[in-house]
């Protein structure tokens, strides 16, 4: 055969055998096959398990299921932002993290994982009550609760200490008393109530709670403008002037970790990102004397107000996206890495600054390792309301938070933009234009 | 082809297509859509329906909305202001004859040319409520004993932002305006000194009248580009603190993007549009009068 006449032959073959062989066996080419799954997740505050999902469980969910799995991480403020704009284009990643109850907004745009979702509450000691509440719409599970960030204050033991409070406060009054004290010593306590996503939402709400207020009634009519509310916000006013570094008025969620390690502030409501930080960075982190900082911090919930002790922790939760090609692949992917053996490879790492979505994770040996940690192992089983109570953590709750009207109604009197009747009056009316 | 193209009408339609039809689907598509958007109640995920004017009755009476427009006219008003004024006296000096003349004014334009989101970073940085480079710098010099609230004060924070949009938007200001001073001859100068003006007299009654067709335009633009800012106070403030910064496009994106009210979200949008419109129109009709005259 000559040299052309070779070449024609086999590229006709190819061509042929290529085109023919798709239309023949009815099956896209395997470029169009690959079974990739795209999730978009929040820039862990805990780096190292980013990590872990790309250096670990990408490789070995390859191996095992033959998905390439492809990570893209974004700061959680954006996270809506991008689920808005994937929905409504149609195209984005198979799997998108949504926190709180935000899936409540997203649920017409989901697929239903309900099967998973009880297959792993099943396995593992069930799914916590809010994580329910928060990823069902409609009796369906519209996403799967991946973890719970429980927010508890940490705290400088020794300043407390110095200032005579050997424990940690227990009340609202007592927290203001020993706050003052630290203040007048340049050691304030650090709270931020800018608009931001997780710390000061996770202060505000249980905040208003433990005073008695709350933001609508049982039917969704909007009680928030009542006598329990202003007496909380006359708390904070003065609470934040005599106690609090002002600056946390502008403060996202990253400040308070930043000012707690440099030394500038006291305590401050946070995930254990701060004592995790300082851990793992035991040369770099010291106090005043010299030791550890970790060596000095402790863990405790929000103080008691009149009308009890509440907590908000954050929940994050996967979406598995309606209009995604892959849905199969990315629900698979998620069964897979709830498996014990795998999410347990992802949850060390956290050393407690996530908790697992179900109570199976309140047993891990990981918890006798650092009695420091020992706080966040049940938070999850303290929280006992949710945002838009004493009404339904539905889409105006998602709304309303979205839009930081509890946050802001405290910015408001803390800044001295508004006294607390006038900001009471502001956030009631906000939230009424959403309860209508 | 050839002889098709030859038609001057047909050459005219195909030179005029390309950019016609990227304003089509990149402006006017848009527009349209925002404006259809305004007038039902869709959100992400739910196609909505037809509301009327409701989107604006309710922004309307939205207090979180009414800081929005208040803090826009504000920041356009003072910031434009500044960049002309600075804009102004930096042309002016740029306009003279000095050593490392070439490499003045290409520097000048590094803040024009830094993306305003990194740009926006770094101011962030330097009025950070506990960091911040300056409050340490005036502490240090013994000029504060306490910290002073950047960011951390509505208004503090509303002066930040007219800071950096200005330390931002100066240079297009002054590299405009220099190439307008360039166009005016140095004859009219010397005839004026040899009149017997002084500097501010030759300023005010041969620059200024010569230099105010390019400075309208330089201003228009400007207006809209700083009343339809969104990057900066996005990063910088965020919106807060206690919602004291939010512009129109911040304010619109978090109702619209974040909280996936894309009715409300466009209708808040749409009202940037009647004020940006009464800026250009009457900034056309002026350029009309000057071409009459």
């Amino acid at each position: 055969m000559k040299r052309r006449k070779f070449l024609k032959a086999a590229g006709a073959g190819v061509a042929t055998s290529g085109l023919a062989g798709i239309l023949a066996t009815h099956r896209a080419p395997v470029f169009a096959q690959a079974n990739t799954v795209h999730i978009l997740r929040w820039n862990d505050f805990v780096p190292a398990a980013d990590k872990v999902l790309r250096e670990v469980f990408a490789p070995e969910v390859a191996k095992a299921l033959g998905i390439k799995l492809n990570v893209e991480t974004v700061n959680a403020n954006d996270l809506p932002a991008r689920a808005t704009a994937a929905i409504q284009s149609g195209s984005g990643p198979d799997i998108i993290m949504l926190l709180n109850n935000l899936p409540h907004l997203y649920s017409s745009a989901s697929v239903d994982v309900s099967s998973l979702a009880e297959e792993v509450g099943k396995a593992q000691g069930g799914i916590y009550d809010p994580s329910q509440k928060l990823n069902k719409v409609g009796g369906k599970w519209v996403s799967m609760p991946w973890s719970i960030v429980p927010a508890l204050i940490s705290d400088r033991e020794s300043w407390f200490k110095e200032v005579g409070a050997k424990e940690f406060p227990k009340t609202w009054k007592e927290y203001h008393e020993i706050g003052k004290k630290l203040k007048a010593a340049k050691r304030p306590i650090g709270q931020t109530l800018g608009n931001t996503f997780g710390d000061a939402p996770t202060f505000t709400y249980p905040l208003l709670w433990s005073y008695g207020g709350q933001e609508v009634d049982a039917k969704g009519k909007v009680t928030i403008n009542s006598k329990e509310t202003i007496e909380s916000l006359a708390f904070m006013q003065q609470f934040w002037k005599d106690a609090h570094d002002e600056g946390g008025l502008a403060w996202d969620d990253s400040n308070n970790n930043r000012a707690f390690l440099s030394g500038d502030i006291s305590a401050t409501l946070n995930g254990a990102s701060i004592y995790v930080a300082a851990l793992n960075g035991a040369d770099k982190f010291k106090t005043e004397k010299g030791a550890p900082l970790h060596t000095d911090i402790r863990h405790a919930p929000l103080p008691t107000g009149p009308k009890g002790q509440h907590a908000y922790h954050t929940a994050f939760n996967h979406m598995v996206m309606k209009y995604s090609k892959n849905a199969k692949g990315a629900i698979e992917f998620l069964r897979w890495a709830h498996k014990k053996e795998n999410y347990d490879k992802w949850f060390v790492v956290q050393k407690g600054f996530a908790t697992g979505p179900t109570s199976v994770w309140e047993d891990h040996p990981m918890w006798k390792q650092d009695a420091v940690m020992l706080p966040f192992k049940s938070a999850p089983t303290m929280q006992t309301r949710l945002m838009g109570y004493a009404g339904q953590p539905d889409k105006r709750a998602a709304e309303a938070w979205n839009k930081y009207i509890v946050t802001v109604m405290y910015a408001n009197v803390a800044g001295g933009k508004m006294k607390p009747e006038e900001s009471a009056k502001w956030a009631a009316s906000e939230l009424g234009r959403i309860y209508r | 082809m050839k002889r098709l193209l030859e038609n001057e009408k047909v050459l005219a339609t195909a030179l005029l297509a390309p950019g016609v039809t990227i304003l089509v689907v990149f402006i006017a598509y848009p527009f349209l859509m925002a404006l259809w958007f305004s007038l039902t109640s869709i959100s992400v995920g739910d196609p909505g329906e037809f509301v009327g004017l409701d989107n604006f009755q309710r922004a309307l009476e939205d207090t979180i909305f009414q800081t929005a427009f208040k803090n826009t006219v504000f920041y356009t008003f003072w910031a434009t202001i500044f960049k002309l004024a600075l804009g102004m006296w930096l042309a002016l000096l740029l306009n003279r004859h000095f050593r490392f003349k070439r490499i003045v004014r290409a520097s000048m334009l590094l803040p024009f040319i830094v993306p305003t989101v990194l740009s926006a970073w770094a101011w962030r940085w330097m009025f950070d409520p506990t960091f911040s480079v300056m409050n340490w710098s005036l502490f240090h010099l013994g000029l504060i004993e306490d910290r002073l609230p950047f960011l951390s004060s509505g208004d503090w924070a509303m002066w930040c932002a007219v800071v950096v949009n200005t330390w931002r938007g100066m240079p297009f200001f002054a590299i405009t305006l220099l190439a307008g001073l360039q166009t005016i001859s140095t004859e009219l100068q010397e005839a004026a000194a040899l009149d017997g003006a002084n500097a501010w007299h030759r300023f005010w009654h041969v620059t200024w009248p010569l230099l105010l067709p390019v400075t309208l335009v330089v201003v228009v633009f400007s207006i809209i580009q700083t009343f339809s800012d969104f990057q900066l106070i996005y990063v910088l403030t965020g919106g807060g603190p206690a919602n004291s910064t939010h512009l129109i496009a911040t304010y619109a994106y978090q109702v619209g993007v974040n909280s996936g009210l894309l009715g409300e979200g466009a209708a808040l949008s749409l009202f940037m549009f009647p004020v940006l419109f009464a800026v250009v129109w009457v900034q056309l009709r002026y350029l009309k009068r000057m071409d009459v005259r």
